[in-house]
């Protein structure tokens, strides 16, 4: 069966979302003087950690539609 | 200039990054069991999938790079660009082509040339495109590596040897599909990457009023109306009054007609992306559903170089200058991404552009392969073999296409004249391609004669223009006017190539008309049927229901650009 792109997608943005909301919450305040004041790592890991979760639910979603009922099967005599 | 550095967190993201596109390639080898699994990803790819990856192949470093630099040089016009010089063609080639070039069964656009004229045809295609890609894809990399020289201080050679493997790597594995998927992934990459450095960007200039303000100084010092780099139109008059040096008449002609058809509706880098979509639905799908990002894509390129060119008119030293005193365009999106973003969103940032770099190579390795397995090899040098020696040769085609562009890559560093002269070489072959396949589709007394003959004339019409006249300022030579004689002064380079397009597109299609009204058919109707317009059945979409219907999409689509056209005004 062929891979579905949006485990790699929701995969790795799942894995950047949370590298860059830790480092978010760990880093120095003094970083953010670049971005505006704003703690842009927390924040953008947060938008990035939701895409990668919404990509890695549509593929689970379409792997279990189309997975065949195991139960139909073995419930006929 | 200062450079970036960068921090352990930053290699982690371009790591992670590196091991999720190899990965994809590695999942992917087993799908790999005949030619057209290659080179077709078996034609089962999906509407939006082909849909992102063929905006995706066309997103590669010299549009990243390119219109940001344009933005920031032109302002909001460069989005003619896109709202004129994309939509109108991308919907056409969805519309009204891709029946043809699908339902012919055609596995590349120069066999559709075979299959609808001759041979002959199809090799000129054939050739100059292959010999193009390898180009293309040598100039991506020698732009990537130079610049991570520039800003990060990395190793030209490291950065080449690097992208390279990678893209190797995963091509060999995975052929057309890996380079699809990772496509697909490089595309959200490059939107989620840039999109908080246009925010950030946006806010410190005080949004589009305070950017408005800002361009109005960058205007007014260049000796145009305060609003010439927030109005996409209003200049448009006379190619004094914008510092594109355009006028609208030879816009739309020249760009959103000549130019802009000859790219999105001949070029097989992109067509080839929709042509491995699964059904007919999906492949006349797939054009229309790139133009929707295609569409919004401005906001990502093209604002950057404008806030760039914005705060270095207003703070000072925003962009380093370059030897010729302007300031370097071409840096605009580098050093927003080190002004702007901490460590952490640096590395999302560069890896964003590496990606850009990497899709557009990839496209072109792809779109080599196929086109010379399939339209050189298989028919000139050993026809008839089996499948499975025609998959090997596209797996050796892909080693040998990247170690051509590996050196055509460093041939740049030191012939760079060359190449420049061989990409205007290309756009002469180019320019008049469109006509040729708008007759070919469209009119079914177009003979083969016609065609390559045609394609000739309009190849030495360009040559012809743009050896007869010259951008104002330049000197003859590689910018125009090399026959000796200068018979009209164009206000700008760009309105020179908009015009010589225009001019190849003229010569070609007036040569084809002629010359197969005068030459004898050499196809019968029962030969070119689903070749060409009035003998192939017409597409059936009313059975589905009317949103899912190609047209609906595509008269969004039109309606959408119209309104960003009268906005942006």
């Amino acid at each position: 069966m062929r891979l579905d792109v949006r485990w790699p997608i929701g995969g790795m943005f799942t894995m950047f979302g949370a590298i860059l909301t830790v480092y978010g919450l760990v880093s120095n305040r003094a970083m953010y003087e670049k971005s505006l004041g704003i703690n842009v790592n927390l924040w953008w890991g947060l938008v990035l950690l939701a895409f990668g979760l919404l990509m890695l639910g549509f593929a689970y979603r379409a792997y279990r539609e189309s997975k065949p009922k195991v139960t139909d099967s073995t419930s006929t005599p | 200039m200062q450079r970036i550095s960068l921090g352990g967190i930053d290699y982690a993201i371009l790591i992670i990054y590196f091991v999720f596109v190899l990965g994809i390639g590695w999942a992917l080898r087993r799908v790999i069991r005949s030619s057209e699994d290659f080179f077709l990803s078996g034609r089962s790819i999906p509407a939006w999938i082909a849909g992102l990856a063929f905006i995706s192949a066309n997103l590669g470093a010299q549009e990243v790079i390119g219109m940001a630099a344009s933005g920031a040089k032109y302002g909001i016009m460069t989005s003619h660009f896109y709202w004129v010089g994309a939509m109108p063609a991308m919907v056409f080639v969805g519309l009204f082509m891709m029946p043809f070039y699908y339902g012919s069964r055609a596995r590349s656009v120069p066999e559709y040339l075979k299959l609808r004229f001759d041979e002959k045809t199809r090799a000129l295609n054939a050739i100059t495109f292959a010999v193009m890609t390898i180009f293309s894809s040598g100039i991506s990399m020698y732009a990537l590596a130079k610049l991570f020289e520039l800003v990060l201080g990395w190793s030209f050679h490291g950065s080449i040897v690097l992208s390279a493997v990678i893209v190797l790597i995963y091509i060999f594995l995975g052929g057309l599909t890996s380079a699809i998927y990772n496509e697909v992934l490089q595309f959200f990459l490059i939107v989620l990457g840039f999109l908080p450095l246009v925010l950030l960007g946006l806010k410190d200039v005080g949004g589009w009023s305070g950017l408005t303000a800002k361009l109005a100084t960058v205007a007014t010092n260049a000796g145009f109306a305060p609003g010439a780099w927030t109005h996409s139109w209003k200049y448009m008059d006379s190619p004094s009054h914008n510092p594109m040096g355009m006028e609208w008449f030879g816009l739309v002609m020249g760009l959103g007609f000549a130019l802009s058809f000859g790219y999105w509706c001949t070029d097989f880098l992109v067509v080839q992306r929709a042509m491995a979509a699964g059904s007919m639905t999906a492949a006349r799908r797939t054009p229309l559903i790139a133009a929707v990002p295609k569409m919004l894509m401005p906001a990502l390129v093209i604002l950057p170089g404008m806030l760039a060119i914005g705060l270095h008119a207003s703070r000072g030293g925003f962009l380093p200058i370059g030897a010729d005193g302007q300031p370097n365009y071409n840096l605009a999106i580098p050093m927003m991404l080190g002004h702007y973003l901490p460590s952490g969103l640096l590395g999302l940032g560069l890896t964003a552009l590496m990606a850009s770099f990497m899709s557009g190579m990839a496209g072109n390795v792809t779109a080599f392969n196929s086109v010379w397995t399939y339209d050189i090899y298989q028919t000139h040098i050993r026809p008839g073999q089996t499948d499975g020696h025609y998959l090997r040769v596209g797996h050796a085609a892909t080693v040998f296409g990247i170690l051509a562009s590996v050196l055509a890559a460093y041939s740049a560093t030191r012939f760079n004249n060359i190449l420049d002269m061989l990409q205007l070489v290309f756009s002469f072959v180019n320019g008049p391609l469109f006509a040729t396949f708008l007759l070919g589709m469209f009119w079914r007394r177009t003979t083969s004669h016609g065609a390559f003959y045609g394609l000739l004339t309009g190849t030495i019409t360009a040559a012809l223009h743009y050896g007869l006249t010259l951008p104002r300022g330049a000197v003859p030579g590689i910018k125009g006017g090399f026959l000796g004689a200068v018979l009209h002064v164009y206000p700008s380079e760009m309105a020179l190539n908009f015009w010589t397009a225009l001019f190849a597109w003229t010569g070609c299609f007036v040569a084809t008309l002629v010359i197969s009204l005068c030459t004898k058919r050499t196809k019968t109707d029962d030969e070119l049927r689903g070749l060409v317009h009035s003998l192939t059945p017409r597409q059936r979409d009313g059975d589905m229901p009317w949103y899912k219907r190609p047209v609906t999409l595509a008269v969004a689509i039109l309606v959408v650009s119209t309104l960003l056209n009268v906005i942006f005004w």
